[in-house]
């Protein structure tokens, strides 16, 4: 990155620290941060998104949509994390490059799967081998946004469920008194007044999120604990910057950036949720609504 | 009307060629001096070389990509990328579910690292990275075997006392040995496993193996191969 940085082995004390914590893998060490924050900052509303859908079709009173709301919830929560994370990017790149192969090479005739291999047509490949490798990585990450989404949302779909369950019946009856629709009384009532039962629910699971990001690294997504772990490895004479194990000094940097994010999570979430209680179930709440729609 | 179309079925067809030739290389990047990360964060080593060097021969488009040695076989099986160039030795177990090119480096030394030389390698606690023909030595040997998921963790078992001794490629150990400005020792004999490195391919693709095959070969024959092997391993490696 600077010019002093040109032959390292004639460096010492603080400018070779300077330069070793420029070089071009500690870019993309820093670079992995903006992944994981971006993972984030897309996977978490994606997932809200799912469970907000997920909850409203538990509670839809048309039965298949109801058996979907709770079948998935039944079954994500049920199956172990780590397995979901395995299979959901595997399953789904397949089956995208499968209906690819099918829409683009019709001719083929070759079986798909040969023995262990599984072989599309060059055309089908996603993203195609000969795209730069920047797309690898951008597919790659929407994989494993929808790995994440999917699992979180099915945990929260069930903590909007029973947020929902938790609106004082109630108020409910009071809005159909005044001849609101079923739909509206989801519309303008429950759903404006389950927030407040839902937000520590919904906090732990942004918390355990954020915990959850080193999965990104099964996925294939090199984020910060492969570089943590990459660049605090033993460096023999072959690299340019040689130095023994440092690898505790880099997990330090992640725990602290990960006490961070929490501790700032939570100091956001305590502000959001006096808020949200301030007037709950009294006037001054209806007023906040209606101020807010 | 027609040159549109000419020049669109000429555009989809070398669009077509291109992708044919364009070969992803799969390594894990955390075996030096056979394959690791630089400082630029670029992937580097024998192999980088060696696998450029090869492309150039098959005149292929070839573009590196990096994947944890866990699943580097599964990977390459459902077609993330098309080669395994990772210091993979070629066994009869791993030959049951992908095809090895010709070996590019011959059968080479296993040894033991220790913190001192009487380590009980026979009856003791000894670490290899899972999945390696060095593992599967240690776990028929008697000791007892204790896997990490890459070398370093295999080194720094032994360094804290977890692990009596660490079983790898001799060549991958040289960089922590005392000899080199490490803290460990070399511990017992070196053991010959394995029948060479060659490049894992899936098995259905037999065009690309027989392609890599002639430029292995010829590189074998020129002894651009040996220059290379003796450039990363130094002049006491094997050489062909």
């Amino acid at each position: 990155m600077f010019d002093t940085c040109a032959d390292p082995a004639a460096l010492e004390g603080l400018s070779w620290f300077l330069c070793y914590l420029t070089s071009g893998k500690h870019m993309m060490f820093y670079w992995s941060f903006l992944i994981v924050l971006a993972l984030l900052a897309v996977t978490a509303p994606v997932a809200l998104g799912l469970g907000f859908a997920g909850a409203l079709a538990a509670r839809a009173r048309a039965a298949p949509l109801r058996w979907v709301g709770k079948g998935y919830t039944a079954m994500v929560r049920g199956v172990p994390d780590i397995v979901f994370f395995l299979f959901v990017p595997v399953a789904l790149d397949q089956g995208l490059e499968w209906l690819r192969h099918k829409w683009k090479c019709p001719d083929w005739d070759a079986p798909i799967r040969q023995g262990n291999d599984f072989l599309v047509c060059a055309q089908a490949k996603l993203p195609l081998s000969s795209s730069p490798q920047i797309w690898h990585d951008i597919y790659g990450f929407t994989l494993a946004v929808v790995a994440f989404a999917v699992v979180f949302g099915a945990f929260a779909a069930n903590v909007l469920h029973g947020a929902m369950a938790a609106v004082p019946r109630a108020q409910l009856e009071t809005a159909e008194a005044y001849g609101m629709t079923p739909r509206q009384v989801t519309r303008r009532i429950l759903i404006p007044q389950m927030w407040a039962y839902a937000l520590p629910g919904l906090s732990n699971l942004w918390m355990i999120l954020i915990k959850a990001t080193p999965l990104l690294f099964l996925l294939g997504v090199t984020d910060i604990v492969y570089w943590a772990r990459e660049l605090g490895a033993t460096k023999s004479a072959i690299y340019d910057y040689p130095h023994p194990d440092w690898r505790v000094w880099y997990f330090l940097v992640l725990l602290a950036f990960y006490l961070g994010m929490t501790s700032l999570s939570e100091r956001l979430f305590r502000h959001v949720s006096a808020r949200l209680a301030r007037g709950q179930a009294t006037m001054a709440g209806e007023a906040m609504r209606k101020a807010r729609a | 009307m027609k040159k549109v179309l000419l020049a669109t079925a000429a555009l989809a067809l070398s669009a077509g060629l291109a992708t044919a030739n364009t070969v992803r290389m799969g390594t894990e990047g955390a075996y030096p001096p056979y394959n690791f990360i630089n400082d630029k964060g670029e992937i580097d080593g024998f192999e980088r070389e060696l696998g450029d060097a090869l492309c150039a021969k098959a005149e292929l488009t070839c573009e590196w990509v990096t994947n944890d040695w866990d699943s580097i076989i599964p990977n390459l099986l459902s077609g993330n990328y098309d080669t395994i160039i990772a210091g993979m030795s070629i066994t009869d177990e791993r030959k049951q579910s992908i095809d090895f090119s010709h070996n590019y480096y011959p059968p080479a030394a296993s040894a033991y690292l220790a913190l001192d030389a009487g380590a009980d390698l026979a009856g003791g606690v000894v670490a290899a990275q899972t999945g390696t023909i060095q593992a599967d030595y240690v776990a028929q040997s008697g000791a007892t075997l204790l896997e990490f998921a890459n070398l370093d963790d295999t080194v720094s078992a032994v360094k804290n006392g977890e692990a009596d001794a660490v079983f790898a490629d001799k060549d991958a150990l040289v960089p922590f040995s005392a000899d080199q400005g490490g803290d460990l020792i070399w511990a017992g004999e070196d053991v010959a496993l394995g029948g060479g490195i060659g490049i894992g391919m899936r098995k259905s693709d037999t065009e690309l193996r027989d392609k890599f095959n002639a430029a292995i070969d010829a590189m074998k024959a020129d002894g651009s191969l040996n220059a290379m092997i003796v450039k990363w391993f130094g002049d006491e490696a094997a050489t062909f």
